[in-house]
């Protein structure tokens, strides 16, 4: 079975067996409080699903730094602890997936998130690969939320709130399987550290 | 369960710390800095930090357990720091120290850095048992604090801290005024080494009688650093050379000097004889030789651990639950946080009530 972690948005912990079915989901759509919550939530899926797991699928963003890192970590030591591969997902295929799932049909779409600061990440995709894994058009980019419509170009935009942890377990496992790596190690920053460079010190007057 | 196996995970600044202790035997202190990415900015950036951890953090673990000679499943307990510090940092190893402890199905201690600090000495290779009670001064870039620990791990009481700058980052300002690189501290005391401490009487803050009414404990590094930057400008004003290497001796005093005083204060007002040094400026010489130096004169005993057990680590995290183990302490529950201000009287967090202790 396969355990994936995602608190890109929320905080979305699932199961699913090798078939891609879920066997659990305990997930949080607070965009807040993902320390607080990711134990228990892991501990309520492996309750609920066993305690079989194969492989973990981290979700890797992009999001709200503070927040997407908080279940990378937890990713990362779970697979430590029980000897068992990460797979490092971008969390845009994981509402992509969702939404092929839904509507097979779906052209060309987008999918929108917050990204705080004013701003929007958006990757554009069309339909599904010979993979089973949503077909990624263009790069993820960040957006000013008042020059997304523009960007977008009346494009079919979802914009979502929460990632299905268990379509993010469907993706990486697919990933897996075909033996490609759809993230690196580094989560899907997007944006440089916030830091300004030390000027001269201030002057405090005589 | 007299010799726990624990191991211990710290992210509260700017070093990722993996500690393993058996009971009060330290096996392995593992440390990942991000201070280099730091020096360029003069100080520790929250962000970086955060993204340096969750880079730092398996390799160190699994260097730690290499170093220890033990494996995952060997582990009694998994100790993580859940405040205070950096929000963004601590979150790093909260949820880290979640994930290990769900997966190995483990009992996880949530502790408090500062009491961690505390702990450090009992790790220490070779020295005899910490004797309570104690005045603990702990002194870093993040905190300036005066403890009177009466025990470990059910009795620390905060009895003064840093109103504003952490001594630590009064180097750290002190040393940009004279134009000195990060981190400060190595870098005053180079350039203070043939200064005169007498040439300037810069001031001591929080130490006026009026002061020591409601501060008694408490420290105030601001003024000090205005103070400096004044004298630089009136150099400069009238076209002197900044004599650094006075300034920097004058201003190290400056701050020993209020420290030390306080400190020595706090063991004489409450008649305990001994105190225990702990944090990152400890690596300062000056420091730790006039607080010999005072202490003997008054009769109290100074202990300080060495330097890698001073600056943060895992091994201090890991030591403090291993003594909250064997103390008959229950495990953490799942549901806390990272805090950032968490006080110095919480030593263990969410502890899980009899009833829901597996
Ligand atoms: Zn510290």
């Amino acid at each position: 079975m396969i355990l994936a972690v995602d608190t890109s948005l929320g905080t979305a912990v699932a199961i699913v067996d090798a078939d891609g079915a879920r066997r659990a989901d305990a997930s949080s759509p607070d965009p807040l409080g993902h320390a607080e919550v990711i134990g228990t939530l892991l501990q309520r899926a492996l309750a609920e699903a066993g305690d079989e797991i194969t492989h973990v699928v981290a979700g890797m963003g992009p999001g709200p730094f503070t927040g997407l890192r908080i279940g990378i970590a937890t990713a990362r030591t779970f697979a430590l602890g029980r000897g068992i591969p990460v797979i490092a997902v971008p969390s845009h295929f994981a509402a992509a997936l969702s939404i092929l799932e839904q509507d097979p049909e779906a052209g060309t779409f987008a999918i929108v998130t917050d990204a705080r600061r004013r701003e929007v990440a958006i990757s554009v995709f069309r339909g599904l690969d010979a993979d089973g894994i949503p077909h990624l058009k263009s790069e993820t980019v960040l957006v000013p939320r008042t020059g997304a419509e523009a960007y977008l170009d009346g494009l079919d935009a979802r914009e979502v709130t929460t990632v299905d942890a268990a379509a993010l377990a469907r993706v990486g496992i697919r990933a897996a399987n075909a033996g490609r790596e759809l993230a690196g190690a580094e989560p899907l920053y997007l944006r440089q550290p916030d830091v300004t460079m030390p000027g001269a010190p201030k002057r405090v007057g005589l | 369960m007299s010799e726990p196996l624990v191991l211990g995970i710290e992210t509260s600044c700017d070093e990722t710390g993996i500690g393993i202790v058996r009971g009060r035997t330290l096996l392995s202190n593992t440390i990942a800095s991000s201070m280099d990415e730091h020096a360029r900015y003069g100080g520790v950036i929250p962000e970086v930090a955060a993204r340096a951890h969750l880079e730092a953090l398996q390799p160190s673990i699994e260097a730690a357990l290499a170093e220890a000679q033990v494996s995952l499943s060997d582990l009694d307990a998994i100790a993580v720091t859940s405040g205070p510090g950096l929000a963004g940092a601590l979150m790093v190893g909260v949820g880290a120290a979640k994930g290990l402890a769900v997966s190995l199905g483990k009992p996880l201690y949530a502790v408090n850095h500062l009491v961690g600090h505390i702990a450090a000495d009992i790790v220490t290779p070779d020295s005899d048992p910490l004797e309570y009670p104690t005045i603990a001064l702990l002194v870093s870039g993040g905190h300036t604090s005066l403890l009177h620990v009466r025990d470990l791990t059910t009795d620390v009481e905060l009895l003064g801290e840093t109103m504003d700058d952490a001594a630590g980052e009064a180097f750290d300002k002190v040393a940009r005024l004279l134009s000195l690189p990060y981190p400060g501290g190595p870098e005053i005391d180079r350039a203070a080494a043939d200064g005169d401490p007498k040439a300037i009487r810069f001031p001591r803050g929080l130490s006026k009688a009026p002061d020591l009414v409601k501060h008694r404990y408490d420290f105030s590094f601001s003024g000090l650093k205005t103070a400096v930057a004044r004298w630089v400008e009136r150099c400069e004003a009238s076209g002197e050379e900044v004599p650094v290497a006075d300034v920097a001796a004058s201003f190290r005093e400056a701050v020993v000097d209020v420290l030390v005083t306080k400190a020595l204060a706090a063991c004489a007002d409450l008649g305990v004889p001994r105190l225990l040094l702990g944090g990152g400026v400890i690596a300062n010489k000056r420091l730790r030789d006039v607080a010999i130096e005072r202490a003997a004169v008054a009769g109290v005993t100074v202990r300080i651990p060495p330097l890698s057990l001073c600056t943060d680590n895992g091994a201090m995290i890991a030591a403090l639950a291993a003594d909250l183990i064997s103390s008959g302490r229950r495990p953490s529950t799942l549901a806390f946080g990272a805090d950032s201000t968490l006080p110095v009287t919480e030593i263990q967090v969410a502890e899980s009530q009899a009833e829901d202790a597996a």
